[in-house]
């Protein structure tokens, strides 16, 4: 127990802030009010996870502090240059392949040709898509695809990663693969990540800190440390101390939603 | 068409082996044996080839009583054969004449579906700038589709004379809707959360047009391509009833041999010529469409 208690201090107090939100609010132009007052902070070594019931206002987060949608109050203070999106939906262009997908947002940004074909090679061998760099998106599985953008996103060697429900409509014995992949990934690569998802245990599994988000306006009405290592070894999930952290956010996530 | 789109399908079979790509409606052996596969494709279409053919042996048969009668107002399918199409290496007679007169026609039908493809794209894409170009262009899209051509020819020779100009005219006013509309259309269905991915990486309005909204925009393109190449065949033979100057054409050829009912087996022969080219227009494009998307989009595995 003492060395996890350890492990988890760690980040905390070692990493600089990648992004903050500061009272930040969105009210949409047609009256939705979707975020009231909602501080915290990212920063480097920190998975943090936002829990919270459909319509929330968690998505709107993440559109924020990648500048796809503009808060209407308080501070985001993030750095744009370096940041990773990962879309409910692979996203992946149909007409391109699993190489020509992943060297994407690198081609986009102008990273010359051998450089961002270097950097894809690194990142489908991060992802474990070697072998399968000639195929198109229609010929790869729900949880290749994922990879496949995720892949997308580690070219650009993020320092801030945007997570937004990436693994929802996956199968469950895929999504925890993808789980222990990510894991894995956040340890070698260490970015700071903001994380959004339906699923508690998969919150609690991945994260350093999870928060929950109450229904409409959306509020940070939880905040839990999550007390494990940097390693997440698969059988953690059927661990006491685990379920007992998911029964917690649970019993917020009822209040969230009366 | 089961058989004209064949040749898409077996592409889509060879790209996609996988047992669950190999199609819907097609048991899941035939890919092994494609010659058996091929010859029982061909058998619907022949048995409507048959009874269209009987039908007209039929009316052609009870509607006139004596044979020259006949053969001057719709003769027996053999006739078409024997005095139309027949003899294949004569100068004036036959099918050479006919594929002499063929030749123009096909040039102004390419060259107008050309225009039509570049001057279409363009103007959907000028379309999709914004709402208010949408608004500004598109009720006009539509009328130059509903203008009764015909009814114009005299301000259309005035414009553009009566030489291979005002046939290329023609062409396109038939066969620029499709690819307008089907184009905009395409591009207005362009995945969202793909704009939001080229947004996150600050792309200009040039890259998003042509590394995203054109390539998912091309199946739908394709598909009013098809379209278009049908009516750029009838608009370049319709042409030449009308404009009767420069090169001319089949629908010149045709015209001519409407005036005489002794002609009438040359007249059908002609019409059918015409209207196979047509056919070859419809795969090619088919064909060409099948190739491009064959790799990403549902509609090349699927085509039958």
């Amino acid at each position: 127990m003492t060395e996890t208690e350890i492990a988890l201090d760690e980040p905390l107090t070692g990493g600089s802030p990648r992004l903050r939100f500061e009272h930040l609010s969105m009210v949409f132009p047609d009256g939705t009010h979707a975020i009231d007052d909602v501080s915290f902070t990212v920063s480097a070594g920190e998975f943090v996870t936002v829990v919270g019931p459909s319509g929330c206002g968690k998505s709107t987060l993440l559109r924020i502090a990648s500048g796809l949608t503009e808060h209407t109050a308080g501070v985001c203070d993030v750095d744009r240059n370096s940041l990773g999106y990962v879309f409910q939906d692979a996203t992946l262009l149909p007409w391109r392949t699993v190489q020509h997908n992943v060297e994407l947002n690198a081609e986009l940004q102008g990273v010359p040709k051998a450089e961002r074909k270097r950097r894809a090679a690194e990142a489908v061998e991060l992802v474990n898509l070697v072998g399968h760099e000639d195929k198109y998106p229609k010929q790869l599985s729900g949880g290749m695809k994922m990879r496949c953008s995720l892949a997308r996103s580690l070219v650009l060697n993020p320092e801030i990663f945007l997570f937004d429900e990436p693994f929802g409509a996956l199968d469950e014995i895929t999504r925890e693969r993808l789980n222990d992949e990510l894991i894995n990934l956040f340890n070698s690569e260490k970015f700071a990540a903001l994380f959004i998802t339906h699923s508690i245990a998969e919150a609690v599994f991945l994260s350093t800190r999870v928060l929950v988000m109450s229904a409409r306006p959306g509020r940070i009405i939880g905040d839990y440390p999550v007390p494990f290592g940097a390693e997440r070894p698969h059988d953690l999930r059927f661990e006491a101390e685990f379920a007992e952290i998911c029964g917690q956010i649970n019993d917020d996530l009822k209040d969230a939603h009366s | 068409m089961t058989t004209l789109d064949d040749a898409p399908q077996e592409i889509a079979q060879e790209a996609m082996a996988t047992p669950a790509a190999v199609g819907v409606n097609v048991p899941v052996h035939q890919p092994r044996s494609s010659t058996k596969h091929h010859i029982r494709n061909l058998i619907p279409p022949l048995i409507t080839f048959g009874i269209f053919i009987g039908v007209w042996y039929l009316y052609s048969w009870s509607r006139f009583d004596n044979a020259a009668q006949r053969r001057n107002a719709l003769p027996y399918p053999h006739t078409v054969i024997t005095d139309g199409f027949l003899p294949l290496w004569d100068e004036a007679n036959g099918i050479r004449p006919i594929l002499g007169y063929m030749w123009p026609t096909v040039k102004v039908t390419l060259i107008g579906l050309t225009i039509s493809i570049v001057l279409g794209v363009t103007i959907a894409v000028v379309m999709n700038l914004s709402r208010g170009m949408e608004r500004a262009l598109f009720p006009y899209a539509v009328i130059l589709q509903t203008v009764p051509i015909l009814a114009i020819t005299p301000l259309l020779t005035q414009l553009f004379g009566d030489e291979i100009g005002v046939r290329l005219v023609v062409v396109v006013l038939i066969a620029i809707f499709p690819v307008i509309t089907n184009t905009l259309f395409g591009l207005q269905s362009t995945d969202r959360l793909h704009h939001d991915l080229f947004t996150l990486n600050h792309v200009s309005r040039w890259t998003r047009l042509r590394k995203l909204e054109l390539p998912s925009a091309l199946p739908a393109t394709m598909a009013g391509i098809r379209i278009a190449s049908g009516g750029a065949v009838i608009g370049a033979i319709v042409a030449d009833f009308f404009f009767n100057q420069g090169e001319k054409g089949i629908g010149y050829y045709i015209r001519n041999k409407q005036q005489r009912a002794a002609n009438r087996p040359e007249m059908f022969a002609a019409t059918i010529t015409a209207s196979m080219f047509g056919v070859v227009m419809f795969l090619i494009v088919g064909a060409i469409t099948a190739r491009a998307i064959r790799n990403w989009h549902e509609s090349a595995a699927k085509q039958t």
